[in-house]
């Protein structure tokens, strides 16, 4: 049987996407969140716990701040689920943002030792947080059972807005993780980023508080927006996401495959510089 | 590439001096703004993007491979060496895929598993089990291999015992073991391997080598990066030497890490002092004036047939009569082990020495060296009356010289032209009767 020739050449301007080798890859993906996973809550005595713990206790200080002091209205809901709905894929983004960031800095050794397709590294990074999420789903089962709420029909578009959390995570995760390889400024800029983010995302207020016409077009620039008004709307019964959901997909979409074509021809040099 | 496993062609590699390294600075980032806008323009005008074109940035590269071109054929060992710095991790990362070239192609047939560390993505928290699965998926071994392996892993690296333990509780030579053993259990149809032996103890390099011989002799490919050269000569089938980026030897690797080592050593087969020479070996009462190889005519020679007599020469001064002093010499193979030690054992050196200029040449006799390089350090010494040498003037590493065989006949070889181990190759009397044996 003749064995495939595998040719090494100098870094071009053209670069194919060689998406297939993630395929024959997956059983190392498949480890390496693994890894992170276990590796994330050794160590710690309350272990596992601490995915529940976060949410919960990120919930409690917005309910008193937002709900409380501020009295936000939360669409008819109580404030503790209505936040705690937003709060769950919006953790999932922001931790899936800065763990695929810094993840190929933090592989460096593996980076200049071994190889493998590059784009396993944010994949996997962005792929680990998904654990973390469906543990703390619990949470908000078990919220909405004290509260009586039942989930609507709606539930099954879900996933879909699960997916798009993660493709927006997956696309910033892209672009973050090869810049910082040459430009660690990237991982001081984040944080701060992504506190702004937090803020124009509706997770402790209403979307329906945003009226002004400039405001609404932000909401449909930041596919987030769109992921929690999803998330309340299939899970809780507000209002639908309408509109604003497209535009999202779009960018994202766009920002995914921009993403994907700027990581392969930076991929070229990381062992390089990192 | 019919029979070859691995081709490579003028490859280059450059590196720039001094990156910024993640410095976000004005001038790192308008830099990267010229350098796109360049390249940009040069794709445009149809040219190539020309690394060395920037005027005044040429010092500031460096090219750690420069048009290396060598072919590998299916189940050859081949052995890199060469200083630090000459290129051989450049290329072992080139064929490895981690770095691309700057220029030219390397192509290679099958799998290629590489070996540039033991233990490769091992995490300290993780136990030893674990680690098996991270460290084989990351070297590229499947799930089902490694655990139809497992057991097999966890006996050769002897750390059964603490399989389940996390490797931060490891000492450092289990867990060099225990990553060694995952490795060695890769089957690759090129194995690529880069200073591994440099770690651990006796016992698990020699672990290590008799892996290494072991998939060379199921056929498969081997490139084996070391600055072992015992390891090397015994078992590569081939070595290049890497000087600068380039190759400057390539064939038997006898002969190759016999260039590499006269070339690192830096000695010579003839090494003199002048009278005022700080660095003359010895002290005010003896001092050595120089130190050659020699052969019968008394001419300094820098190689000699393994047939002939060769002789280290010593000259040196004797400025007052004290005690006595006896010459002797040390001789070391190329890969630094001992060969043999001797000093003149004649009854002129039991009387101290009168002042004057001695010359004391030991002479070697033919049918006795190995084929190689041979190192002669030299020392003049006096005895205390305990019964310890101690040595007046003395130099390390003097003179070297090669010892060759033209394959004539009259050495011990006979009519076998392989390899051959050992300091020393004497043509013995050998006796034989044939017959029933009492």
């Amino acid at each position: 049987m003749p064995l495939p020739v595998t040719r090494v050449t100098p870094p071009s301007g053209l670069v194919g996407l060689e998406l297939s080798e993630l395929v024959e890859y997956r059983e190392l993906i498949a480890f390496l969140v693994w890894r992170d996973i276990k590796v994330r809550y050794k160590q710690t005595t309350l272990g596992v716990l601490w995915a529940w713990l976060q949410p919960i206790l990120t919930m409690i200080v917005f309910t008193v701040v937002f709900g409380r002091l501020a009295h936000l209205p939360s669409d008819g809901l109580p404030y503790p689920i209505f936040t705690l709905a937003a709060l769950l894929p919006w953790q999932l983004f922001s931790s899936a943002v800065t763990g695929s960031a810094n993840s190929l800095v933090g592989s460096g050794s593996l980076i200049t030792k071994v190889y493998f397709p590059r784009l396993i590294v944010p994949l996997s990074a962005v792929l680990s947080t998904l654990v973390d999420f469906v543990v703390s789903f619990v949470v908000l089962l078990a919220l909405m059972a004290y509260y009586h709420i039942a989930p609507t029909v709606n539930i099954v578009y879900l996933p879909l807005f699960i997916l798009l959390a993660l493709a927006a995570s997956f696309a910033a995760g892209l672009w973050c993780s090869a810049l910082n390889v040459r430009y660690r400024d990237v991982q001081y800029v984040l944080p701060f980023v992504m506190q702004v983010w937090l803020l124009v995302s509706p997770v402790g207020y209403s979307a329906s508080l945003v009226t002004s016409p400039i405001a609404r077009i932000a909401f449909a620039l930041n596919p987030m927006a769109g992921v929690i008004q999803g998330f309340r709307w299939s899970l809780l019964n507000a209002a639908p996401p309408s509109w604003i959901l497209l535009p999202s997909a779009v960018i994202v979409g766009v920002l995914l495959a921009g993403g994907l074509l700027f990581f392969k021809r930076m991929e070229q040099s990381f062992a390089d510089v990192i | 590439m019919s029979s070859e496993a691995i081709r490579v062609e003028h490859l280059a590699k450059q590196y720039r001096l001094g990156t910024s390294r993640g410095a976000f600075s004005y001038g790192s980032l308008r830099e990267t703004v010229s350098d796109a806008a360049a390249a940009w323009w040069q794709r445009l005008s149809g040219g190539q993007p020309d690394v060395e074109s920037r005027k005044g940035d040429a010092d500031r590269f460096i090219w750690a491979l420069n048009d290396v071109s060598f072919s590998v054929s299916q189940g050859e060992v081949l052995g890199i060496i060469g200083r630090n710095g000459a290129g051989k991790s450049t290329l072992l990362k080139i064929l490895s895929r981690i770095t691309r070239p700057t220029r030219g192609l390397a192509e290679f047939r099958g799998r290629l598993g590489s070996l540039l560390e033991v233990g490769t993505g091992f995490h300290p928290e993780l136990s030893g089990r674990d680690n098996v699965y991270l460290n084989g998926a990351i070297l590229g071994m499947r799930r089902a291999e490694i655990q139809r392996k497992f057991d097999d892993i966890v006996d050769f690296s002897g750390v059964s015992a603490f399989i389940d333990t996390p490797v931060k509780r490891y000492s450092s030579g289990m867990y060099v073991r225990l990553a060694f053993a995952v490795a060695a259990h890769l089957e690759p149809e090129i194995l690529v391997v880069d200073e591994v032996l440099a770690v651990g103890d006796a016992a698990f390099q020699k672990q290590c080598l008799g892996k290494i011989q072991e998939v060379s002799r199921a056929g498969r490919t081997v490139l084996f990066v070391s600055h072992n050269m015992p390891a090397v000569t015994r078992l590569c089938s081939r070595a290049i030497l890497l000087s600068d980026g380039s190759v400057i030897e390539d064939g038997f690797p006898d002969q190759v890490v016999t260039r590499y080592l006269a070339s690192a050593l830096g000695t010579t087969a003839r090494r003199e002092w002048a009278a005022g020479d700080p660095s003359k070996p010895g002290n005010d009462w003896i001092s050595v004036r120089s130190v050659r190889v020699v052969d019968e005519r008394c001419e300094t020679i820098e190689s000699v047939d393994v047939r002939q007599r060769v002789g280290i020469e010593i000259v040196f001064d004797v400025r007052r009569r004290e005690q006595p002093v006896v010459p002797g010499v040390a001789l070391l193979n190329e890969q630094g082990s001992p060969v043999f030690s001797a000093m003149d054992t004649s009854p002129v050196w039991r009387e101290p020495c009168e002042p004057g200029c001695y010359r004391s040449t030991a002479w070697i006799p033919g049918n006795l060296l190995n084929e190689g390089t041979v190192i002669a350090s030299v020392a003049l010494g006096t005895f205390t009356p305990g019964g310890k040498t101690i040595r007046q003037a003395a130099v390390n590493d003097a003179v070297v010289f090669q010892v060759i065989d033209p394959g004539e006949g009259g050495t011990a070889r006979g009519d076998y032209a392989g390899p051959w181990a050992a300091p020393v190759r004497p043509l013995l009397d050998w006796s034989l009767r044939r017959g029933e044996l009492p």
